[in-house]
């Protein structure tokens, strides 16, 4: 049955490539921020940190990067956890 | 000094408020900082310029001035996708697979069978994200910060799901009806988006299969070829490209029920229940509650001073049907009724006007309060869930009156 899905989608184009609009979205320059635009944007433009701005404390943060780990599936290292969560609170968090 | 007659209007409006629990000074609440600076008019292929809250996976919401006209045009309808691998389907190849576990046979429908076999039903229905104007949430929560256009109103043509549930044979055991879409996450491990509805849900009349929007094919990015239309209810319900329907013995597990687009039970003026997927303090979100939104007039929007103020606007809720909008243009010391326009039917908007005098120039605060058959009105302050969900606090805007 999954097959069947799987190939009947596979006659349309995948839009999963960044689409035009998501280039001109640049993140804070800082420590750590290679690393977020790596793990984050496999999955989502980085217009969702900047959406999401600013008012989450550190632990806020870190529950939306715990999310993504547990739930969604990002391949995060544990031993990365923090310089990302540092990283959004510093740029990104409760101001 | 104050005179007898502004006297009387301070009593009167202090009984008002007692009444109505209105808060004096409520705070006026925006999207947050980030959202505001991240967002940009963008136009999606066969979309009009809409507002871009994420690029991908695509969250556009439409622009106040889409809403004058009460039927959304479906280039101008919103965009919300929870997984960023979106396929383009051919139509052709396109299957409706129905079946599951509570069904007596499976079976596959092409597009043209969809069309032809079953009787084709129309109805106009709000479609409204269960997070609008979660950025308006006070404090702010997580998650796309959508503004008040996570939502429109189209009339829907397609088949009665219990029509298509009818040929499968519903066993008496079927408790939820799920519905699988096309759209994928870039990693395997990221749970696909499904969703169930209860049984009793799939059966209503006005559920529907749909393949047409506003007279012409649903557009790409808002479901096609085929979508779920669940009026009354949020649009996570609504699937988008439907490749699979399942009649289920057991309440669906999945991320998208089990955690996702919960609310707190007892919380909420619901009258629509989703008894089998309740946890001991949660429950999924249902119907859409009574709200309302001015349409022709936002913040900073000037009148002249010499003339009355026409505030248009539309009002809808969960299929109860509007019953009153009122206005207020002092704060909230009185209200007074605006003019409803005609119904399109009880899961529509409906449209009303209203006609105040500004008493001089200056800011000019309004405030739109709809209430609906079902005896509930909108709330004077916000009925906070974390998630942000059913966000219908009445709104204000400021004019400028010049």
């Amino acid at each position: 049955m999954n097959g069947r899905i799987g190939s009947m989608l596979l006659l349309g184009l995948l839009a999963a490539a960044a689409q035009g609009g998501e280039t001109s979205v640049t993140l804070a320059s800082g420590e750590g921020m290679a690393l977020v635009q790596l793990r984050c944007s496999t999955c989502h433009s980085l217009d969702y940190i900047l959406m999401n701005s600013s008012f989450l404390a550190r632990a806020g943060w870190e529950a939306e990067v715990r999310k993504m780990m547990k739930v969604m599936g990002a391949p995060i290292a544990e031993t990365d956890v923090a310089v990302i969560v540092d990283y959004l609170t510093q740029h990104y968090g409760a101001t | 000094m104050p005179t007898r007659r502004s006297f009387l209007r301070t009593v009167a409006g202090g009984i008002a408020l007692a009444h109505a629990g209105w808060p004096a000074r409520r705070a006026r609440a925006d999207l947050p900082q980030g959202a505001l600076d991240s967002a940009a008019r963008d136009t999606l292929p066969g979309k009009r310029p809409l507002i871009k809250r994420s690029f991908r996976p695509p969250n556009y919401e439409s622009p106040l001035e889409y809403f004058e006209d009460p039927i959304t045009p479906n280039d101008e309808f919103f965009v919300r996708w929870h997984l960023a691998n979106i396929p383009r389907i051919d139509a052709d190849a396109w299957r409706l697979q129905v079946g599951g576990d509570a069904a007596e046979r499976g079976f596959e429908l092409t597009l043209s069978q969809l069309r032809h076999e079953f009787e084709p039903v129309e109805l106009t229905a709000v479609c409204q994200c269960a997070g609008n104007r979660r950025g308006f949430s006070q404090p702010h929560v997580p998650g796309v910060e959508w503004g008040s256009g996570a939502m429109g109103n189209a009339l829907w043509k397609g088949v009665r799901l219990k029509d298509i549930l009818a040929r499968a044979g519903l066993k008496k055991e079927a408790v939820e009806i799920a519905f699988n879409g096309g759209d994928r996450a870039p990693l395997e491990a990221t749970p696909a988006f499904e969703k169930s509805i209860p049984a009793w849900k799939a059966l209503d009349e006005n559920t529907l299969v749909a393949f047409e929007m506003n007279g012409a094919p649903l557009p790409h990015w808002n479901g096609f070829p085929a979508r779920v239309v669940v009026p009354g209810w949020s649009a996570t319900y609504w699937m988008k490209q439907v490749v699979r329907i399942r009649a289920l013995a057991q309440p669906l597990s999945s991320f998208w029920m089990n955690t996702a687009y919960r609310i707190p039970k007892g919380r909420y003026p619901i009258i629509d229940r989703f008894t089998s997927q309740e946890s001991e303090t949660t429950t999924p979100i249902t119907e859409i509650l009574v709200n309302s939104l001015m349409t022709n007039a936002g913040d900073g929007r000037r009148f002249a001073a010499d003339q009355p103020v026409l505030i248009k606007g539309i009002a809808w809720d969960g299929g109860y049907g509007v019953r009153t909008v009122e206005v207020s243009i002092d704060e909230g010391r009185s209200w007074q009724g605006a003019e409803l326009g005609e119904s399109q039917g009880k899961y529509a908007f409906r449209t009303w006007q209203f006609t105040g005098a500004p008493r001089g120039a200056g800011r000019l605060s309004v405030m739109a309060r709809a209430s609906n058959a079902q005896g509930t009105a909108q709330p004077s302050e916000l009925i906070f869930n974390g998630a942000g969900y059913h966000n219908n606090v009445v709104q204000k805007i400021l004019l400028d009156i010049s």
